[in-house]
């Protein structure tokens, strides 16, 4: 330990100036993404640089306009619907990444506990799902979900519906909750299926067997003796669903309705306005990054297991 | 149903929802963007009611200018993306290779950028390249220098510049992973006979990194073709067609120009490109996985 420390501080200054400047390189962006988002235009706009400023917190009164308990002075007419955006994006990443976890757990404990293909086929087909964009996955993904992934309005199911929450035309899955949710999960299982496998090869068989003479059937063997044993596995598949299906802006946008937005596609939408109120946006920008870094904060081990799981162990 | 045949069956309702899943919403949509790449189709009619075109839509793309840019910009940002990427990043990682306190904090710090959306990532640097409120002109400014155009002339170079802030790390933290896992038996012998540090590097660190440093390499390079939201918002692909990569210029032609079948078959071109690529990399990583492993028994057998 002393040796570590004293290695440590044998370091050149130079190097330690290094490091600064690529930590300040790194974090800065989002640094001034936050202290912007407490800026008032006035102030972004007279280019007062710095951190001589009064800081408001008018921005996200703005942004979440729609959910706040009282009336804001500042603004009569609330035109951004950023809270129900924000309800919209926790339902889908949270529903998704459950939904992704349970089914990925279950096929993964499959593959590796019944043989049923080697790794290498399970690696090799998660590559090559990685492979595909999602812009390739958009124009199918519109033409099914609006045409093909239907009810019909004259089947039981389909009328019973068009009655209890109204609308016209069959019963598709473009617009809804499920039907982003579906195509993430999908686009999400490969990696996480593949992910587990290398945690569940870890757990001893023997635990299992004896778990197995108790009595217990392959369903109590599997939530109750791998799944606790998988945490760590679980967490780091759990955090790269969330992130995807929580920033994810393309196919949400050519699957969501007016109702079903998601943040990203708030942001994009307000972007594309001719007189961008920055201090606005930086708010709205900053409530979407919070949640992956208050992750990456708290589980940076985990990220970086998946992340170097990847290339690293092959 | 009895236990014997509830246990043989158990495997595949394990693997049922998955495999459903996967079917329904990876594999039909594939085979569903192909099928509609061969036909004329616009989003008011169902895939079945358009008409057969064979292959026009790929002939006419192959000859439409526009595509053919969008294609040299994509292949122009991936390429160069990856190259500065690739080059920082192992500097790094060499660099930083030591006992350092406080590398878990710094690692921590250098994963977030990759960790926010997309879409948050564009809307910070279009504020930075911001021709009058933006930092970059307005430090320009203080120090009595020109303004720069960041977004209109020199887009193309603006994108690859917050692309490389994105993922440089991603680089950086997967060659340290790399570099930390090599045999230390390998290092200490090269210390031993007097080997200065450059000379580790070169004949020793990079040879043994290098199958971890071409799949990451592979990996970033499949990434940067589908980079789209960060471009979109910054840019939105121009000025003109100067920052229009395939992903984007894919959901314009669906969304604006309601093209679909031309759409497909643009992500067709797009998705061969990229098979391309995957199956190099594959087909890579299994022979430098057997020479990797008969010259760590080479080195180990030496000693």
């Amino acid at each position: 330990m002393s040796a570590q420390t004293d290695h440590s501080q044998s370091q050149h200054p130079a190097f330690y100036a290094v490091i600064v400047m690529l930590v300040i390189m790194a974090v800065g962006p989002i640094v001034l993404m936050f202290t912007s988002s407490f800026k008032l235009d006035v102030d972004i706009i007279s280019g007062t640089s710095g951190l001589l400023f009064l800081p408001t917190i008018q921005n996200y009164e703005t942004a979440l306009c729609d959910v706040l308990p009282y009336e804001l002075e500042h603004l009569d007419f609330c035109a951004l619907k950023f809270g129900g955006a924000f309800v919209n994006s926790l339902i889908i990443a949270l529903v998704s990444t459950v939904l992704t976890l349970i089914i990925g757990c279950m096929a993964a404990y499959a593959l590796v506990r019944f043989r049923f293909m080697g790794r290498d086929t399970v690696s090799g087909s998660t590559l090559m799902v990685r492979m595909v964009p999602p812009a390739v996955l958009l124009v199918p993904v519109f033409g099914l979900w609006n045409n093909e992934f239907c009810i019909s309005k004259a089947s039981w199911l389909g009328s019973w519906i068009r009655e209890e929450f109204g609308g016209r035309g069959d019963v598709c899955l473009a617009g809804t909750h499920s039907g982003i949710i579906l195509i993430y999960v999908a686009m999400n299982l490969p990696f996480v299926i593949w992910i587990l496998q290398s945690f569940i090869v870890q757990v001893p068989r023997q635990l299992e067997e004896a778990a197995r003479m108790d009595g217990a059937g392959p369903f109590q063997v599997f939530f109750k003796v791998v799944l606790p044993l998988i945490k760590p596995g679980l967490a780091a598949a759990a955090i790269f669903t969330f992130r995807i299906a929580w920033n994810e802006y393309l196919l949400a946008s050519a699957l969501s309705d007016r109702d079903t937005k998601t943040v990203p596609i708030l942001i994009v939408n307000n972007m594309s306005e001719f007189n961008i109120e920055w201090g606005v946006i930086m708010a709205t920008g900053m409530l979407l990054a919070i949640p992956p870094i208050i992750f990456t904060l708290f589980a940076s081990r985990q990220i970086i297991t998946g992340m170097t799981a990847g290339a690293v162990k092959g | 149903m009895s236990t014997a045949n509830f246990n043989r069956l158990t495997p595949y309702l394990f693997l049922a929802p998955a495999v459903v899943i996967m079917a329904l919403a990876l594999l039909y949509p594939l085979g569903y963007m192909v099928y509609g790449s061969f036909r004329d189709w616009d989003p008011s009619q169902a895939l079945g009611e358009s008409t057969f075109v064979g292959l026009a839509n790929y002939v006419t793309l192959w000859n439409d200018p526009n595509f053919r840019e969008s294609v040299g910009v994509t292949l122009k940002f991936a390429v160069s993306v990856v190259s500065v990427e690739m080059v920082i990043g192992v500097g790094l990682a060499l660099l930083l290779d030591r006992k350092l306190r406080g590398m878990s904090i710094l690692r921590t710090l250098f994963i977030l950028p990759m960790m926010i959306a997309p879409v948050v990532v564009g809307l910070i640097w279009r504020y930075m390249y911001h021709p009058s409120v933006g930092i970059f002109n307005n430090t320009l400014k203080s120090l009595g220098l020109e303004s720069v155009d960041w977004l209109g002339q020199h887009a193309l170079l603006s994108i690859i510049i917050a692309d490389i802030w994105q993922w440089t790390p991603f680089i950086f933290i997967l060659s340290l992973a790399a570099l930390q896992s090599l045999p230390r038996s390998a290092l200490e012998a090269a210390r031993i006979d007097g080997a200065t540090g450059w000379q580790q590097i070169i004949h020793i660190k990079l040879p043994l990194m290098m199958p971890v440093l071409i799949v990451t390499g592979l990996l970033r390079l499949i990434d940067a073709f589908k980079v789209l939201e960060v471009i979109l918002v910054m840019t939105e692909g121009g000025p003109g067609l100067s920052t229009e990569i395939l992903a984007l210029r894919i959901s314009r032609t669906a969304t604006e120009f309601r093209e679909l079948g031309v759409a497909a078959a643009m992500s067709g071109y797009l998705l061969l490109m990229l098979m391309t690529l995957t199956i190099t990399m594959l087909a890579y990583n299994k022979i430098q996985e057997y020479r990797a492993a008969r010259a760590i028994r080479a080195i180990e057998e030496d000693m």
